[in-house]
């Protein structure tokens, strides 16, 4: 099938109530309602899915791999930002 | 509550039921590997492991009311086409993907009301199976419903090509509103709903889809029927040999 006729599709499942949807996989689709079939018939063949979403691929604006140093590696000098970072006096219990 | 109907009748329903489920089931399995795209590829074969999920319950059941100690591979591996007893329309050849759709389509449009119906059965055994049955035929009858949308609303080839597989399947669809005569009593006796009262639901849910999928349904004519009986076509002797020669090859093997 083409990428004109039937266009990518990302497939979100959630697994149990309570959790947020997590990224699976996509399917090629031809339309939202056919999208929604398609990723019932891929992704929930064993019992993985008590709700499903189908994005369009074309509507997620991805970051560019390029600017990973620019964007993600200045993080790494601040560990400061970690829970971990802290020395909790044992006075304080749990947290 | 005393039984009032003969366990042969009720053999003999049960094992029809059984042999639409499998020999539809089958039929849709000879697409894995072969489908339009990945996605239809599994999902034929999804709908076809519903088909013969539900053909093992009834034959199992059909194997105790039987009592000849036949199990459920026993009716299945172990009968001719000229014994089994399913609607001609789950046997005809796949054909094209429109014909397996337009056949997935009117057979679950007959089959889901069907078994909402078959759900109040007096026998709790044939209810508890339509129970579970009726939400999988649900989703058969949605995936081929808007699937015959699209193929009919769709390209000129697409449309031409449900046109005919339309045509090719009407005149197997008055075999489905047809009861045997050990059906008759079996619906007589509370057990079973009288498919014959099914046609209008059909009716209703085929038309709606048909506009939807701009598709004309098409004139009335002879009806070929027959499976009940024990007659065939020819494909089904084709493909019961491909199903049952490795277990009449290896009767009692085990994987």
């Amino acid at each position: 099938m083409t990428e004109i006729a039937t266009p990518l599709w990302e497939v979100f499942i959630r697994n149990r109530s309570g959790l947020p949807h997590k990224h699976c996989g996509s399917v090629h689709a031809a339309d939202a309602t056919m999208a929604l079939q398609a990723a019932r018939d891929v992704y929930t063949r064993r019992g993985e899915s008590v709700s499903l979403w189908v994005v369009p691929s074309s509507a997620i604006i991805a970051s560019d791999p390029v600017d990973r140093d620019v964007l993600f590696e200045p993080t790494g000098s601040k560990i400061y930002r970690h829970p971990t970072f802290y020395d909790v006096p044992d006075e304080v219990g749990h947290m | 509550m005393p039984r009032v109907i003969a366990d042969a009748d009720l053999f003999e329903f049960t094992l029809a039921l059984a042999d639409d489920a499998l020999v539809l089931g089958h039929r849709l399995s000879e697409w894995s590997g072969r489908g339009p795209s990945l996605e239809e590829d599994i999902a034929l074969s999804n709908l076809g492991l519903d088909l013969v999920g539900q053909a093992r319950l009834f034959y199992t059941y059909a194997g105790e009311l039987d009592g000849n100690g036949r199990d459920e591979d026993d009716l299945a591996y172990f009968r001719n086409a000229d014994g089994y007893r399913n609607l001609l329309i789950v046997e005809l050849e796949p054909g094209d993907f429109a014909l397996t759709i337009v056949r997935q389509f009117l057979y679950a449009a007959f089959l889901h009301p069907y078994f909402a119906a078959l759900c109040r059965s007096t026998d709790a055994r044939l209810a508890a199976i339509a129970a579970k049955a009726v939400k999988e035929m649900a989703y058969h009858l949605r995936h081929s419903s808007e699937w015959l949308i699209r193929l009919g609303d769709g390209t000129p080839e697409s449309h031409r090509r449900a046109v005919e597989a339309l045509d090719l399947l009407w005149g197997y669809t008055g075999e489905m509103f047809e009861p045997t005569t050990a059906e008759q009593r079996v619906v007589a006796a509370g057990i079973a709903p009288d498919r014959t009262q099914i046609r209008q639901p059909w009716t209703t849910t085929v038309d709606a889809v048909l506009a939807e999928a701009t598709l004309q349904r098409p004139a009335q004519r002879g009806m070929q029927s027959g499976g009940r009986h024990g007659r065939h076509t020819e494909g089904l002797d084709r493909m019961l040999a491909e199903m049952q020669v490795l277990a009449r090859q290896h009767p009692g093997a085990k994987w």
